[in-house]
């Protein structure tokens, strides 16, 4: 370390901190990436059981070394850029897809003060950078310049905004109990029990915040926007090589960062259920794991929702429900029984 | 205060060289032969036979419209039930007369049908 501080002078301070933070944020993004790469292989075998199959299980035990031939099969193909596409946004739709599914993670609380950067905006950040995913569905259809991809981003930017309003409404429900927009201070308002998490004074906020989510990345049933079987692949068709398996890469992504914050804002985060067994990290590792399972489940089991019917629940269902429970939990906090939504 | 926000900026560079990394270093390992065919747009094995920038559903358009209402209507709400607790009863009750306009237009949206789709 001494010959280091020699080095840098004066630029020391600025240049420890910066590589401890880098550090840092390599421990989140590392693991990150083992859970996208594997929460690929746990679909592929749980909805090939669920329809009585094995899924993959040749390369390596288990199939276990599977997501690892999957990507050096992407690696090693060609990216394709269609001559009629516009080459710079063509290639800019993908990082920007998957850019905010890891940058969200910068405030995301793992354990009682574990986590990057503790600050009072943490929800409003993810709620903004939640926000810019859908700005790489939209560059990347529109940069294609093809038909299909032109329909599945119209199609998937309507939907994601849609379900937005109710997802951000749900929120609100949860701002009302917490009074924070700290993610480590929701968690420690649902201290005591299962009995105090949020998911039972809210719970009809919860499941329009899970179901939004479903709709909000893209997964069946509510995946018109690929829509194999009428659009190909919608927004991603002209794609190939790497360039597909960003996009690949940041539904996983996604997906396993809005379980995260389900987790933590209606399910305690890492908060145990039970006084007497103490909370820890792998409680969240837990909750987590059972979302992402939900996800999964959901694929394997509901047909593909019609894009008038997706609009309608978005638009008729869930806003109206969301509205009538933030004006009720209002309303019951300004009578004694407030305690209960606290 | 200021500093607790450096970590975020480095990790969203850290997000963008997640998502540039592979692509550069595909364009490293991976074969590149361009041909006229493989790089038209894909359109079912047909020649692409008009542009695919093409008129679309005006609905597409009211929806992002609707949104950005609704979504500023969000914003607004977020401090309001940060600080529910202290402004109790009186800004509750102001709150719900903005509620009210908002869902007055929105009932007046849903009987116009701007959220029928079929």
């Amino acid at each position: 370390m001494e010959w280091l501080s020699n080095l840098f002078g004066s630029y020391w301070p600025a240049v420890e901190i910066t590589g401890w933070t880098l550090i840092k944020i390599i421990a989140i993004v590392a693991p990150l990436m083992g859970a996208v790469a594997y929460l690929t292989l746990a679909e592929r075998k749980v909805i090939g059981y669920m329809q009585v199959r094995i899924g993959p299980n040749r390369v390596g035990y288990f199939g276990l070394l599977q997501p690892l031939a999957d990507g050096i099969k992407l690696l090693f193909k060609e990216v394709i850029l269609p001559t009629a596409s516009n080459k710079a946004l063509f290639l800019l739709g993908p990082v920007l897809a998957i850019a905010p599914a890891f940058a969200a993670w910068a405030v995301v609380p793992f354990d009682l003060n574990m986590v990057l950067a503790d600050v009072d905006a943490g929800l409003l950040y993810i709620l903004a950078m939640t926000s810019v995913a859908v700005y790489g569905v939209i560059i990347a259809g529109w940069a294609s310049n093809s038909k299909y991809a032109f329909l599945g981003s119209l199609r998937s930017a309507a939907q994601i905004v849609s379900y937005e309003i109710a997802m951000g409404f749900a929120l609100v429900g949860v701002l009302m109990c917490a009074n924070s927009l700290n993610l480590g201070k929701i968690v420690l308002g649902q201290e005591g029990g299962f009995w105090h998490w949020y998911f039972i004074p809210l719970f009809p906020l919860f499941i329009v915040y899970f179901i939004s989510a479903v709709a909000e990345t893209n997964r069946a049933p509510f995946d018109v926007a690929e829509g194999e079987s009428e659009i190909v692949a919608g927004f991603h068709v002209e794609y190939s090589g790497m360039a597909f398996a960003v996009f690949f890469l940041a539904e996983y992504a996604n997906m396993i960062l809005v379980s995260m914050l389900a987790a933590l804002m209606f399910l305690g985060g890492w908060l145990s259920p039970v006084p007497f067994i103490p909370d820890s990290f792998l409680w969240l590792l837990a909750k987590v794991g059972f979302l992402l399972f939900l996800f999964l489940w959901f694929r394997a089991t509901f047909p593909r929702y019609r894009y008038d019917q997706i609009m309608r629940l978005g638009w008729k269902v869930f806003i109206p429900i969301t509205i009538v429970w933030i004006v009720f939990v209002g309303g019951m906090m300004q009578t004694p029984w407030a305690h209960l939504f606290h | 205060m200021l500093e607790n926000y450096f970590p975020i900026l480095l990790f969203i560079l850290v997000g963008l060289a997640v998502g540039v990394g592979p692509l550069i270093l595909s364009k490293l390992v991976s074969p590149s032969r361009p041909d006229s065919a493989k790089n038209s747009p894909y359109e079912c094995g047909f020649e692409a036979f008009e542009d695919a920038r093409m008129k679309f559903d005006v609905r597409y358009y009211l929806v992002a419209i609707l949104f950005i209402l609704f979504d500023l209507e969000i914003a607004f709400l977020f401090p309001w039930a940060v600080v529910l607790q202290e402004i109790g009863l009186f800004g509750f009750l102001a709150m719900m007369v903005f509620l009210g306009v908002l869902v007055i237009g929105f009932i007046y949206e849903w009987m116009k049908g701007a959220l029928e789709w079929d």
